[in-house]
């Protein structure tokens, strides 16, 4: 018995202490405490509110805290911040479509004037993968999917009259050129007269993802691995509150793998980053804090709840044990999540606004940072806007009409999640350990291993659909005849692609030539050298190289990925 | 005996997502196709060589970024040129029905939206193929 009562004691001291060290983070802010019916729900829930007599039973504190936590400490379980949503609601992405650098920086304009913090940047292909608007193969592509950006000129147009330092977050999908796109902000931002240092950007600058699931490379996989790292590097040192990398499974869960496979793989690759980032000499407490863990969220909802809980604790052990990190916040996992795109259907599109429902919900119960949702129409083309409104109603509502904000981690002891949670991290370490049987994952990538593991899983999940064992309602459960309309594109910007070649072209006959060639040439020196690239690029950016031109000069050193089928 | 019909897969534009092209690659491959897929990143003109020199019955393009009318127009007018206008040529994207139409009209054998079934694809490309009575007699 007085062990029993011992172990109450431990954990109720533990309790107080988090709640007094807390305290003032724990204060709700915005949310209404109250239920419906007027009960008041505190900010947190644990084994000392179960409705037992005396005692907890033996051993269930220690359990407690040794594999779920407080929210907020480790191993981070149930939250990386202490009053998780009672702080500050998740950050909700919106949509961010192509356009011309001009109507882009409208755009931002109008969003940042009607009370958003933040804004993303996304880029149109030819961008992605490094080449200039003028590219043969940039044809018919340019401004499509996003932003053209061929020079510092276009970056200061998209950047004109924005006040970056009242900006909580900037968000780009550059990777395979993450430190030209990193270049190219810190360059914008100066000629409109701001310090890098007084806004932040986060970066996609996942590289080693895109070999197996995205397809934007430009480099061989062990070069571009580095040259992210130039980016991790660089914002360690220069920029610390920049966010430079995050580690992506939501692409090669798209690219039809597993909730498993998608947090293994994507720490796999993560970990391939630091073990670079170390080996410059940069300890982990420079920037594991900066990193986010990019994940979707799909339709099975106690399995994407549990995975979410299962990649912080699986995080925080990697990062506190294996790395040797002291400062816990580096040790605290964040979490942007997206719907998943392939979890629609072309088939009654509007069934698609239940589905993202359920994601979002599992998403705010597994406690991400940040979260985004698909609009319904997504399978069927560009989404419309009356789509995209729906999408970010579908967050507000969950927001602030469901209740889910008011306490930290709900789901947190139930025994169903609490099992599913540890089953699911034994099989996301299991499959960790047969990724570095590979030997790591950027060798895992090389081989193809990790390429014909998704494809497998994908054609199997094809096939289960088609056999009918997996449902998908309006497809292959439920269906009726009524076959999916495919409403007609909108014509491309034909102005937006000749108004960018017109723009690319005044720039190249205006900038001094001579300064180009000089930086270019210093570009070529530091990537021959093995140097970190970004202070070179950072200079012939200055000089209005453009996108394109940097590249080669890398590409002539580095060679180009050639893919393996 | 005749050869198992082979089929290139493709990957035009800038365009990274090639889930849809692998799967129809693998299920061709299961339903005893010879399939050969060209990878990301292909213009018209790669994969009418890659069609030359495999000596392809049918090829398979792949198109999710919105390019499609420009694509297959282009290799429909080279396949042509180069003397093999007997190849089949389908689809696979988000394509709108208007396009659609109009590339059936223009030429292409039939272009699958999302959701299409892989045995529907199979038996499609596999009737399309198959050696009619005036042909089969020539072999």
């Amino acid at each position: 018995m007085s062990s029993t009562s011992g172990s109450r004691r431990r954990f109720a001291e533990s309790l107080r202490a988090w709640q007094e060290q807390n305290a003032a983070r724990l204060v709700p802010g915005q949310v209404d405490t109250r239920t419906a019916s007027g009960l008041e729900i505190a900010p947190l829930y644990t084994p000392a509110d179960l409705p037992l007599d005396s005692a907890l039973p033996d051993g269930l504190g220690d359990w407690y805290r040794e594999r779920l936590g407080f929210p907020g400490e480790a191993p981070f379980t149930r939250g990386p911040q202490p009053g998780m949503y009672r702080e500050r609601p998740w950050v909700m992405g919106m949509y961010s479509g192509r356009a011309s650098p001009a109507e882009t920086n409208r755009r931002i304009r109008s969003l940042l004037e009607r009370g958003q913090k933040g804004f993303s940047v996304a880029l149109d292909l030819p961008t992605q993968v490094g080449l200039d608007s003028d590219h043969p193969l940039a044809l018919g592509e340019v401004g499509r999917v996003g932003v053209p950006i061929d020079t510092l000129r276009d970056m200061q147009d998209l950047l004109a009259g924005i006040p970056l330092d009242q900006v909580r977050q900037i968000r780009t999908t550059a990777n395979a050129i993450g430190p030209i796109a990193l270049a190219l902000f810190v360059a914008g931002a100066e000629s409109q007269g701001h310090s890098a240092k007084s806004f932040k950007v986060m970066f996609q600058n996942d590289v080693l993802k895109e070999y197996v699931a995205r397809g934007t490379w430009i480099f061989p996989p062990a070069r571009g691995l580095r040259f992210s790292v130039d980016v991790v590097e660089y914002c360690a040192q220069e920029l610390p509150n920049w966010e430079p990398i995050e580690f992506c499974g939501y692409h090669i869960r798209d690219s039809g793998s597993t909730a498993v496979q998608e947090v293994a793989l994507a720490l796999s690759n993560g970990i391939a980053y630091i073990d670079e980032a170390l080996s410059r000499g940069l300890s982990i407490d420079q920037f594991a804090h900066s990193i986010f863990l990019f994940l979707a969220a799909d339709l099975d909802l106690f399995e994407e709840v549990a995975k979410f809980r299962a990649a912080r604790r699986i995080w925080c052990r990697l990062i506190g044990e294996h790395y040797g990190a002291k400062h816990a916040e580096s040790c605290a996992l964040n979490i942007f999540c997206y719907t998943l795109g392939s979890a629609l259907t072309a088939q009654e599109p509007l069934n698609n606004v239940a589905r993202v429902a359920y994601e979002a919900l599992a998403a705010a119960l597994g406690g991400v940072q940040t979260l985004a949702t698909s609009s319904y129409d997504e399978a069927l083309g560009l989404p419309s806007d009356e789509a995209v409104r729906t999408s970010l109603r579908t967050q507000q509502i969950l927001a602030f009409e469901t209740g889910v904000t008011r306490t930290a981690d709900p789901l947190g002891g139930a025994f169903y999640v609490e099992y599913l949670t540890d089953r699911i991290e034994e099989s996301i370490l299991a499959y960790m350990k047969r990724v570095e049987e590979q030997g790591g994952g950027l060798a895992a990538i090389e081989s193809g291993w990790v390429r014909r593991e998704i494809e497998e899983e994908a054609y199997r999940k094809q096939r289960r659909i088609e056999e009918g064992q997996q449902a998908v309602v309006g497809v292959n459960r439920f269906a009726e005849s009524g076959e999916a309309r495919y409403a007609a594109m909108p014509a491309v910007g034909a102005d937006t692609e000749a108004e960018q070649l017109e723009r690319l072209a005044r720039v190249r006959a205006e900038r001094d030539a001579a300064r180009v060639v000089g930086t270019l040439a210093e570009v070529r020196r530091a990537a021959s050298e093995g140097r970190n690239t970004v202070p070179s690029i950072l200079d012939a950016i200055r000089a209005y190289a453009s996108v394109g031109e940097i590249t080669n000069e890398l590409a002539s050193v580095w060679g180009r990925h050639q893919q393996r089928i | 005996m005749a050869r198992p019909n082979r089929v290139v897969i493709a990957k035009a534009g800038l365009d990274g997502h090639d889930r849809g092209a692998r799967i129809v690659a693998r299920a061709l491959r299961d339903a005893g196709f010879e399939v050969i897929y060209t990878g990301l990143f292909q213009t018209p003109e790669m994969i009418v060589k890659v069609a030359l020199e495999e000596d392809a019955d049918a090829i398979g393009l792949s198109i999710l970024s919105g390019a499609h009318m420009h694509l297959f127009r282009r290799l429909l007018e080279l396949l042509r040129a180069e003397g093999l206008g007997h190849v089949v040529v389908f689809g696979g994207g988000i394509i709108p029905d208007v396009d659609r139409e109009a590339l059936v009209a223009e030429g292409v054998g039939e272009i699958f939206t999302p959701g299409a079934s892989l045995d529907v694809i199979t038996s499609w490309l596999r009737a399309r193929l198959e050696p009619t009575d005036a042909t089969a007699a020539q072999r």
